[in-house]
């Protein structure tokens, strides 16, 4: 079953006074996100993720293109029902206790006043804001307003949740925990789709990930497979520079410090690499296997579509 | 969908008064006050009719003040601070949200007028020392005041449904001063010809008869309120409320939101 | 800011209040602003009433306050001329014209001569009769310029027309009747000038009009009293053939019972004579007794 499926979802804005210009915020986007995932959407600053979100939430209309929320048209009420938006950069009405804006929210997502009794002061704890239920929310720090911005997403329990940047404003630790948090929401069997530039939260969290940039998909797939393909490569250490040059060609890229140096090559070369130390009469320190990463992945994908050699 | 329109009415009632928009009870209690000595040099027979148009005057001031700038902002700062995107993700129309958010502040308003009235009352007592039938029509011009508030503040949730805050104050009071000379409009538009008529009659229309609604120098000289006036300008009000409501809303559930 | 800047902007700040203070002076010494009752700069009536957008009433009920207090500094300083009395009336009255103190208590004093007034009747007349046409149920109004017409302007006709047609007003003061009549029968007389500055007294809500009712009802005493007094002076000199030097010699000559008071409870002074008042700022409208 699919939580998300977006079928060419483009938004292109019309800039400028007198003579009009078009700008690309989003080109023809398809993407299907399973259920019970953990989903990143992934992309530079201005790559159109908060565009995309908008969209599915009907903050924005799209140019062309139409989704399926839960099986139904995106567009659909009663579909509102069912997920959670976390917005980027939340404020909230500032006069407002979180009570009260839980309370609030909760009325408008239709749940009943009992069960908003009984949820509340349990979210607030859940998400580290025990104690805060009765200071207004002009006190609260970004991480408070980030903390209040989850729990208001998810107090009507929704199957889907949707975040746009929850990391951001966040210091280390309180990252960690809305790691967790989101973990177990997914426990929960809760879907997750939350878009992001740190990739080293999306490699740890997703399931699956998309990375879009400049308003296009440049490639989605699942973690583990995007990152084993991103391997294939070794870190070679050893002293001696004459030896650089012949690595070099080779294909590998060297990084020295005083004489010891550090080429990172496919690991297909590695035996005529190893035979160009030798003949050289190089010192060799270290061979290690260098893992995949997201980011890897992430750069190259990026790297394509902006017409970057490497 | 009662239930949610509740729930952000009272949220924007709530918001109002956290706001202080209620400390302007303030200042017209002080001024009231302020006028006290004033009144004793004036001789006896105007003090009654100066008060009653010192108050009411102040009222309907206070009043429209409030209703076009509280009013453009109260789209516009939900916008601004993104609290609208958390409530617009949940199952609530567009038109929902304009309607709720017209009768937090309508209620606002009406709470505010109604101590207002009272301070006036209770001013009017310790001046005559006694209050007679005449007083009650007083609150009859005062009730045509709050309808006054109804209309700007669709008016000025309308504007603010297309416009930045600036440009919606600016036609709001424009609005509220062509509606003031809206008997005057209709004279020209009588005599005017041609495409001249045309254009005045239309505005004459357009406009907010905001003129028949100011009976404040009525009042103060004790003239009866016609039942049937107090009818027409009731339903007049309501229906030019829904005209203004419901075009916000249709705008505002186009529009892109940043 | 750092110290020496907050220092130094204080100090701008207060030396820039205090030369534009001086500015000003200087400007308003070589240049003056004209003056809010600057008759030549007074708006049109209507044109205020557009522009006051629905709150006329209270518009009207501020500019008659200036009209009082306009007024009366001036009437302090001894002023003969009120040149801005009758437009601001006309805008006031313009911007309310049910404010039927203004049309009575302006009347009044635009008709008297100065520097009790303006001594302008025919405005007070304008006035007055624009006061009747927006307010034909208020009889005061009636009475305000039947006056008008027997004390300026001597038609004793017209006043009577006019206290006729204000006595038909429903609730008329039943004195209107009477005063219809007295100008048709006995107009030039002191007793009808005493009857009707009594009544306007009785009447009058206003406090100056009743003060300038009582003023002139006063003065009118002290006409009576003085022609009286006159008489008895000039009867004992026929007889004793000579002035009486005090009231004392009158009182034992019987002619009178006692020293004459005037109205305010102060002797008649005797000289030469002649009787006259002791202090004749007391009674500013009598026609007798001056020194």
């Amino acid at each position: 079953m699919l939580a998300v499926e977006i079928l060419g979802f483009s938004k292109t804005y019309t800039i400028g006074f007198w003579r009009k210009k078009q700008k690309t915020g989003l080109k023809d986007l398809h993407l299907e996100v399973p259920s019970g995932e953990i989903f990143g959407f992934l992309g530079p600053n201005g790559a159109g993720k908060t565009t995309t979100l908008k969209l599915l939430m009907g903050l924005i209309f799209p140019t062309a293109g139409t989704a399926r929320i839960l099986g139904r048209d995106w567009r659909d009420p009663s579909v509102r029902a069912r997920i959670g938006f976390l917005p980027e950069q939340p404020y909230f009405y500032d006069h407002l206790t979180p009570t009260e804006l839980l309370n609030y929210y909760g009325a408008l997502s239709g749940v009943s006043a009992a069960d908003r009794r009984l949820r509340i002061p349990r979210l607030l704890e859940r998400v580290g804001l025990a104690g805060q239920e009765r200071v207004q929310l002009r006190k609260f720090s970004k991480g408070m307003l980030q903390r209040v911005g989850i729990a208001q997403a998810v107090l009507h329990e929704p199957e889907i949740v949707f975040l746009d940047e929850p990391m951001s404003g966040l210091d280390p630790l309180g990252r960690r925990e809305v790691r967790e948090f989101i973990q177990s929401l997914n426990r929960e069997g809760k879907t997750i789709f939350f878009s992001t530039h740190i990739l080293s939260d999306a490699e740890a969290l997703c399931d699956r990930v998309a990375v879009v940039n400049r308003g296009e998909l440049r490639g989605t797939g699942l973690v583990a497979e995007l990152t084993s393909h991103a391997a294939g490569l070794v870190d070679v250490v050893w002293q001696g520079n004459e030896a650089i040059a012949a690595v070099k060609s080779l294909g590998g890229e060297c990084h020295a410090a005083g004489e010891m140096v550090r080429a990172t090559l496919p690991e297909s070369r590695l035996r005529e690499a190893l035979d160009a130390l030798r003949t050289r009469n190089a010192r060799l320190i270290s061979v290690n296997p260098v893992g995949g990463s997201l980011e890897q992945y992430f750069l190259q994908k990026v790297g394509e579509s902006a017409g970057v050699e490497r | 969908m009662i239930r949610r329109l509740k729930a952000i009415a009272a949220n924007t009632f709530r918001e109002a008064v956290r706001d202080k928009v209620l400390y302007n009870l303030v200042f017209f209690f002080l001024l009231l006050v302020a006028t006290a000595p004033l009144l004793s040099q004036i001789s006896v027979g105007v003090q009654r009719v100066f008060l009653i148009n010192l108050s009411l005057t102040a009222i309907s001031i206070f009043g429209t003040v409030i209703s076009i700038f509280v009013g453009i902002s109260l789209v516009s700062k939900e916008i601004e601070k993104k609290t609208l995107y958390p409530v617009l993700a949940r199952p609530v129309g567009r038109g929902e949200f304009i309607v709720g958010k017209y009768a937090g502040l309508a209620g606002t308003l009406t709470v505010n007028t109604a101590a207002m009235a009272l301070g006036f009352y209770v001013a009017l007592w310790l001046l005559m020392r006694t209050l007679t039938g005449a007083d009650a029509n007083i609150l009859l011009a005062i009730y045509f005041l709050l309808l006054q508030f109804f209309v700007i503040i669709g008016l000025a949730l309308l504007f603010s449904s297309f416009s930045s805050p600036l440009l919606s104050a600016i036609f709001a009071l424009a609005m509220f001063v062509a509606g003031s000379f809206a008997g005057d409009l209709r004279a020209f538009a009588h005599m005017a010809q041609g495409p001249q008529g045309w254009l005045a009659t239309a505005a004459s229309y357009v406009v907010p008869n905001l003129a028949s609604l100011n009976v404040i120098t009525n009042v103060s000289h004790d003239q009866i309120i016609a039942p049937a006036l107090v009818g027409y300008n009731t339903l007049y009000s309501v229906l030019y409320t829904v005209v203004t409501v419901s075009a916000a809303a249709l705008i505002f559930s186009r529009r892109n939101l940043k | 800011m750092s110290r020496a800047t907050t220092t130094w902007t204080a100090i701008l700040l207060v030396a820039s209040l205090v030369a534009s203070f001086f500015v000003l002076q200087h400007k308003e010494a070589a240049y003056p602003s004209t003056s809010m009752e600057d008759v030549l700069f007074m708006p049109s009536p209507q044109v205020v009433k557009r522009a006051s957008i629905g709150y006329s009433g209270l518009l009207a009920d501020i500019y008659w306050m200036r009209v009082v207090q306009y007024f009366g500094s001036k009437h302090k300083c001894g002023s003969m001329e009120y040149k801005a009395l009758a437009p601001l009336l006309d805008i006031a009255t313009t911007l309310d014209p049910h404010l039927v103190i203004a049309y009575e208590w302006g009347a009044t004093f635009l008709d008297q001569p100065p520097p009790s007034g303006a001594g302008d009747d025919q405005a007070a007349v304008a006035l007055i009769r624009k006061g009747i046409a927006n307010n034909p149920n208020n009889w005061n109004l009636y009475v305000t310029l039947g006056f008008i017409q027997y004390e300026s302007e001597h038609n004793y006709l017209a006043a009577a027309k006019t206290f006729e047609e204000g006595s038909k007003v429903p609730n008329a003061n039943p004195s209107l009747k009477v005063m219809a009549a007295k100008m048709l029968t006995d107009a030039g007389s002191l007793d009808t000038a005493l009857y009707l500055w009594g009544n306007i007294y009785e009447q009058a809500m206003d406090k100056s009009l009743k003060q300038n009712a009582l003023q002139h009802f006063e003065s009118l005493k002290v006409d009576q009293q003085v022609s009286q007094l006159q008489a008895l002076v000039d009867r004992f000199r026929q007889s004793a053939g000579h002035n009486p030097q005090s009231w004392s010699e009158l009182v034992s000559a019987k002619l009178l019972r006692a020293t004459p008071l005037d109205p305010q409870g102060f002797p008649y002074v005797l000289g030469g004579g002649k009787v006259s008042v002791a202090d004749p700022k007391s009674f500013p409208f009598r026609n007798k007794g001056k020194r």
